[in-house]
């Protein structure tokens, strides 16, 4: 194995995974708002970014799958750290980690009626975040009003996929959208209900 | 360390072994031996120490199918030495820094310019103290073994 | 069921804490117990608890003993509470207890069997008369343990020469990854490695009367104990990121072989049939009691007549764990305040009702 894929991960895991899963906790329950991962001292191997690779030290263990576009080193740093074993296909995940374009939501773990939980998460790494200003408008559960959130480097005609997305509820994934150490999450719940 | 030269110097069956003896060690056996062994490398932690469990698995009728007994705890430990070399442990119970050391001592071993010495002054004395336990231990048990010949002299 | 919050009790809780803690410790005039004390003096007992809290960490559970006040199910609860606290780091490959360092090895089918009958550390030719000579304070000086020339050929499985004459039935060859209770709820049918695990972590005085049970008529159990073995196996893993496998150490099992009789069927000739029992520590009561119930629940694979409690596997299994039956049944102790006031009222209002009718009855 080579030696980027066994580089440091949390440098205090208890309270560091804390911190994060707190910081994730805000996000998904105020979709759009963005949050900060306290995770100072992570250097994953690129392609990751500090949060999209604490999102994943955080919350993946031996019992979820993860599939992921960032290569080989960070697929076995990933794997070196939180022990979850490599997903054949993006449909066989519990969690999908995109660096690039993430996969068709469709075609990953919908989760059933009667059990909406077992649903991939996408982790989808992109260029930038923005709260407050511009993009999408966001409603659901968890917005009083409206959010917004400006996303920096998801494909083109994404909230047409993330509608459909939404449509299949209680079934359909949840996404988690990370920049730097930024993080912001849309649960099922969460409408985009106008591109700016 | 290319690749060629890591699976030189990496004999996996020597490793093994000294991993399971540095395993069955304690931190203070292992400390003890390494009074008299040149001093370790500087080391960084990769990984841990960490504590966490380990499924024990049994298979059913002795030799069937497989079936999960119970949970144990281990502790491991990955560090990097001198940048390219990682040294493991994984080790039963919670002791972390027996973890590290055990981790410290799976990397400088892997050094051949390191290896004889703490081989002969860690590894082997700790190996054979665990082979005179045990040794002691078949002993005892061939004590309770029935004789019934004995039996049969007196009948 | 409903449940009431209730609050007030807070001081009443703390102090009945702080009485806990003082009664667990008993009198301070006497030196305190140590967790070394009781890891290699109370050792059978650490054992028990290692077994039913299914996680093996010797001197954990001789902490837990100790904080439970020797009440080894509440120490079995506080070792499960524990193991939810770490990260799973995987599975071992499965032990092999072929190659156990035998401390004891019994068999009562076979006198003269290859390896000998090796009684070990064992209260079975004791007289059970109290020995006052323990009481006394003073540590008694100790004659050496006697020792023998050890040969150091492993013993052969029992089972093994049964299955070399063809008259045992083999156990079918597989590496399928094991289900595991402890990550999906335990559903009936189960199949026979859940039913291991389950009993593996059971309840020893549970598993010991179902084990009775069947010899007792409860059953069609004509058992014999083909071996018992204790002693030290080698724990095994092969973490990923190594590409091969370690030891991490050793731990102490007891297996038992329960051989049966099996009559046949239309597609099996008569021949024996194995009962199989394997738990954490010396527990040599447990790992029989756990064959003697494995064979039972196997009746229907064998197309055996089913109808003995220790052939229900639902009841059996949902019933052997004793955290499990602890919480549901002592559940019943916690304030039921409002349950019950609906209960009385019903009653009052049917007594009302039927005092109403009689009257009116009388009347008329």
């Amino acid at each position: 194995m080579r030696a980027a894929a066994l580089s440091p991960g949390l440098s205090d895991p208890a309270t560091d995974a804390q911190g994060c899963f707190r910081a994730l906790l805000d996000a998904m329950s105020r979709p759009g708002l963005v949050r900060r991962v306290p995770v100072a001292e992570l250097r994953p191997p690129a392609p990751l970014s500090p949060a999209a690779a604490a999102v994943l030290l955080t919350l993946a263990d031996a019992a979820t799958p993860v599939w992921t576009d960032a290569g080989a080193d960070a697929a076995a740093w990933l794997a070196f750290h939180t022990g979850c074993p490599p997903a054949a296909s993006p449909g066989d995940a519990a969690f999908v980690l995109a660096c690039g374009t993430p996969p068709p939501l469709d075609a990953l773990m919908q989760g059933t009626d009667e059990e909406p939980h077992r649903s991939a998460t996408v982790v989808a790494q992109v260029a930038a975040l923005e709260a407050g200003r511009g993009g999408w408008r966001l409603s659901g559960p968890g917005i009083d009003a409206a959010h917004r959130l400006r996303v920096s480097g998801l494909p083109e005609g994404f909230a047409a996929r993330w509608a459909a997305n939404r449509a299949v509820f209680p079934r359909g994934v949840d996404l988690i959208l990370c920049a730097g150490r930024d993080v912001a999450a849309l649960p099922r719940t969460t409408a985009i209900v106008e591109e700016g | 360390m290319s690749e060629d030269t890591a699976s030189e110097v990496l004999d996996t069956a020597a490793r093994r072994r000294w991993m399971g003896i540095l395993a069955r060690a304690s931190a203070s056996e292992i400390a003890a031996r390494l009074r008299d062994a040149p001093p370790l490398p500087a080391h960084t932690r990769l990984r841990g120490p960490e504590t966490g469990l380990v499924m024990v698995r049994g298979r059913q009728g002795g030799d069937g199918a497989p079936f999960n007994l119970g949970e144990m705890t281990v502790t491991r430990c990955a560090v990097g030495v001198g940048g390219a070399v990682v040294g493991h442990a994984y080790v039963a119970g919670r002791d972390a820094a027996k973890a590290e050391l055990a981790a410290v001592l799976d990397a400088a071993l892997q050094d051949g310019s390191l290896r004889p010495a703490l081989l002969g002054a860690v590894v082997e004395p700790l190996a054979a103290a665990q082979a005179d336990r045990a040794a002691r231990t078949a002993r005892k048990a061939a004590a309770t073994r029935v004789d019934f010949s004995t039996l049969a002299v007196m009948r | 069921m409903a449940y009431v919050a209730v609050k007030g009790g807070e001081r009443a809780i703390g102090n009945a804490h702080a009485w806990l803690d003082e009664a667990r410790r008993g009198d301070p005039a006497l030196p305190a117990l140590s967790v070394r004390q009781i890891e290699e003096q109370m050792s059978l007992a650490v054992d028990r608890v290692m077994a039913e809290g299914a996680c093996y960490d010797r001197p954990l559970a001789a902490l837990a003993i100790k904080q439970a006040r020797g009440d080894l199910i509440e120490a079995a609860f506080l070792l499960r509470a524990y193991r939810t606290t770490l990260p799973r780091f995987g599975a071992s490959t499965p032990l092999d207890t072929g190659a156990m360092r035998v401390r004891r090895r019994v068999s009562a089918t076979y006198k003269d069997l290859p390896g000998g009958q090796v009684l070990g550390p064992t209260f079975d030719y004791t007289h059970r008369l109290l020995d006052f000579a323990l009481a006394a304070d003073e540590d008694m000086p100790r004659p050496p343990m006697p020792e023998a020339q050890a040969d150091s050929a492993v013993a052969p499985r029992v089972t093994g020469l049964l299955a070399q004459e063809g008259l045992m039935a083999a156990e079918p060859a597989s590496d399928a990854e094991p289900g595991d209770l402890t990550r999906e709820p335990l559903e009936i049918p189960a199949d026979r490695p859940l039913r291991l695990q389950a009993l593996a972590r059971g309840d020893e005085g549970f598993l010991l009367g179902l084990g009775y049970s069947t010899q007792r008529g409860y059953g069609n159990a004509h058992p014999f104990v083909g071996e018992l073995r204790m002693g030290e196996v080698a724990v095994e893993i092969a973490p990923p990121e190594l590409g091969f496998a370690v030891e991490i150490g050793d731990i102490v099992v007891t297996e038992c072989q329960m051989v049966n009789q099996f009559a046949g069927s239309r597609n099996e000739p008569p021949q024996f049939t194995r009962g199989y029992g394997l738990v954490f520590g010396q527990g040599e009561r447990k790992a029989m009691a756990v064959a003697l119930v494995d064979r039972a629940l196997r009746a229907r694979e064998l197309g055996e007549e089913v109808g003995a409690p220790a052939q229900d596997e639902e009841f059996v299994l949902y019933h052997c764990d004793n955290v499990e039956a602890t919480g549901f049944v002592e559940h019943l102790k916690l304030p039921h305040y409002v349950d019950f006031q609906s209960e009385l009222e019903k009653l009052r209002a049917i007594r009302a009702a039927a005092a109403t009718d009689a009257r009116r009855e009388a009347a008329e």
